[in-house]
C-alpha cells in the first residue's frame, strides 16, 4: 500500500470464525465503508486466543490489537469466550505493567448479523489508535518485517 | 540457637522414615546460603535456619515425586506446596512438612549494594538490625531495608499447614517503614517510562533462564515454549524484545498460580525486578476474582474456570 504509507497504522484483529468473522463479512456484503488499518486473523474461537498472541503482536510492532468473538453465551463451543474473557482481562494488566498502553488493546463481542456494529467497532478502534499514534518500539530492534515469500501465503488476486 | 536445635531434634526423629529432608545450610560466605539435602544424621550438624536462608525449597518437590521427602517450610513456601498439591504435582502423603516461623528473608543483593560490594567477613543478626562486617568496616543495616520484596506483602510467617512445628521463636523482627518496591516504582511511571524501564532492564538480561529454572511452578522442564522451534515463540536474537517476550510468557503461564515466592527475582544474576510483573497480575486477579494462589487447596484457579455473569468485568466501548 505505497499510497497509504505512513498514513496507516498496524492493527491486528483476532476474530472468531463463527461470529465476528461472519460479522465482518456481513459488513463487507452490506458495503459499509471501514478504515483499512485492520489486518484480520481468523481463529476458530476466542478461546483459541492465547494472550501471548497479543503480546507477540505488540512486541513485533503492532500499534493496536483487537480481539472479537461471539457474545458471551453464544459461543459455538459453548464456553470458549467465557475463558477468553477472563484471560484477556488479566492480559490488560500485563500490557499495562509492560508499558504498552491498555487503550491499544480492545476485546469485544460482535455476532455474525451485526455488520453495522462491526463497522462501528472498527471505525472507533482505528480512530482511537490514530489518536494514540504509533506504539513505542525498542530502539535497535525495529518492527519485524514480514517476508511474504517465506510465509508461503499468496497475495490475493 | 534454640530453634535450630529443636528443628534438628524433630528432623532426627522423623529421618528414618524419609528418603531425604530439604533444608538450608551456610554458603560460601556469611551472607549466602545453599540448600542442604539431609540423608543421614551427620548432615544435621550443617543445618542452619535464619534470615539468610532464603531459597524456596518447595521448588525441588515436583522432581522428587514418588519419594518420601521432608521439607523445612516457612509461610510463603507453604503456599507453593499448596499450589503444587492443587495441581496434583506432588502427593501430600509423600511430604513431611517441618514448619518454622519465618524471621524475614534477606535480599542478599541489597546487602551487597549497601556495603559497596566489599567481601563480607561476618554477619550478625540483631532484633531488627543486620550488622555486616567487611574487613575493617562494620555496617548496621535496618532489617526492613534489606528484605526481599515478597516480605513486604507477607501473608503469614508460619506455614499454612505442617506436620511438625518448631515452637521456639516466631515472628518477623523487621520494624519501621517499608521501602518502595519495584512495583511501587512502576506505578509512578507512565506507559512510555515503563516501556523504557523494561527496555533498560531487559537489555542487561543474559538469557540464562535462571528465573524459569528456579520457579517452583515452571514444571514443563524440557518442553518449555521458550526453547521450542515449532511454535517459535521467541527467537535467538539478543534483543530486549525477545527477552521481554520471555518474561511475558513466564508471567502469563504462572498467572493465577504464582504465589509470589520471589525465586525468579532472587535467582536472577543480573538483579532484574521481574517479580513486579507477577505481582501486578496477582493484584489484578485478587481484585477481579478475589483469589490468591496457594491459600486453599480445594479452590479452582481463576483461569481454569468462569462465571456466566462476571460481575467484576465491565464491557467497554471501542472508542
Amino acid at each position: 500500500m505505497p499510497v497509504l504509507e505512513g498514513k496507516e497504522l498496524r492493527i491486528v484483529g483476532f476474530l472468531c470464525n463463527w461470529c465476528s468473522y461472519g460479522g465482518a463479512d456481513t459488513a463487507g456484503v452490506g458495503r459499509f465503508a471501514q478504515p483499512t488499518d485492520l489486518r484480520i486473523i481468523k481463529l476458530p474461537c476466542t478461546g483459541r486466543v492465547n494472550p501471548l498472541f497479543v503480546v507477540r503482536a505488540f512486541l513485533n510492532g503492532a500499534d493496536g490489537v483487537l480481539v472479537s468473538g461471539c457474545h458471551p453465551g453464544d459461543c459455538h463451543y459453548t464456553a470458549g469466550n467465557f475463558y477468553a474473557r477472563r484471560r484477556l482481562e488479566i492480559l490488560r494488566e500485563l500490557l499495562d505493567v509492560m508499558g504498552i498502553q491498555q487503550e491499544r488493546f480492545h476485546y469485544t463481542w460482535v455476532s455474525a448479523s451485526e455488520g453495522q456494529k462491526w463497522k462501528q467497532v472498527v471505525s472507533d478502534f482505528t480512530a482511537r489508535i490514530h489518536d494514540l499514534g504509533p506504539a513505542a518500539a525498542f530502539s535497535g530492534c525495529p518492527a519485524v518485517p514480514i517476508d511474504m515469500d517465506e510465509t508461503g501465503i499468496k497475495a490475493a488476486g | 540457637m534454640a530453634h535450630t536445635q529443636e528443628l534438628r531434634t524433630l528432623i532426627a526423629r522423623e529421618l528414618p522414615n524419609l528418603d531425604l529432608v530439604l533444608a538450608w545450610t551456610g554458603g560460601f560466605d556469611p551472607l549466602s546460603s545453599t540448600p542442604l539435602f539431609i540423608t543421614t544424621e551427620a548432615d544435621l550438624d550443617r543445618l542452619a535456619v535464619g534470615p539468610m536462608h532464603v531459597q524456596n525449597l518447595a521448588a525441588y518437590l515436583p522432581s522428587l515425586k514418588g519419594r518420601k521427602v521432608g521439607i523445612v517450610t516457612r509461610g510463603c513456601d507453604s503456599r507453593t506446596i499448596t499450589e503444587l498439591l492443587q495441581e496434583n504435582l506432588i502427593n501430600r502423603d509423600e511430604v513431611v512438612i517441618f514448619g518454622i516461623g519465618c524471621t524475614g528473608a534477606v535480599n542478599i543483593r541489597k546487602v551487597r549494594t549497601a556495603v559497596n560490594g566489599a567481601p563480607v567477613t561476618d554477619v550478625e543478626i540483631g532484633d531488627d538490625v543486620l550488622t555486616v562486617t567487611t574487613g575493617e568496616e562494620t555496617h548496621a543495616l535496618r532489617l526492613q531495608d534489606v528484605l526481599m520484596d515478597k516480605c513486604y506483602t507477607c501473608a503469614g510467617q508460619a506455614p499454612r499447614m505442617h506436620d511438625h512445628m518448631v515452637s521456639e521463636r516466631s515472628g518477623c523482627l523487621a520494624t519501621g517503614e517499608t521501602p518502595p518496591s519495584s512495583l511501587d516504582l512502576l506505578e509512578g511511571m507512565d506507559a512510555r517510562e515503563r516501556f523504557a524501564f523494561w527496555e533498560g532492564h531487559m537489555d542487561r538480561c543474559i538469557r540464562c533462564y535462571a528465573c524459569r529454572n528456579a520457579c517452583p511452578l515452571c514444571v514443563c522442564k524440557d518442553s518449555c515454549v521458550a526453547q521450542s522451534r515449532d511454535p517459535h515463540w521467541v527467537d535467538q536474537s539478543d534483543t530486549p524484545r525477545e527477552k521481554l517476550m520471555f518474561q511475558a510468557i513466564h508471567a502469563l503461564h504462572t498467572a493465577g498460580r504464582c504465589t509470589e515466592c520471589g525465586e525468579c527475582e532472587r535467582a536472577c544474576p543480573m538483579g532484574i525486578p521481574i517479580l513486579a510483573m507477577k505481582q501486578a497480575l496477582n493484584r489484578r486477579i485478587k481484585h477481579l476474582f478475589d483469589y490468591e494462589a496457594g491459600m486453599d487447596q480445594e479452590s479452582t484457579p481463576p483461569l481454569f474456570m468462569f462465571r456466566q455473569q462476571e460481575e467484576t468485568i465491565k464491557e467497554r466501548d471501542a472508542r
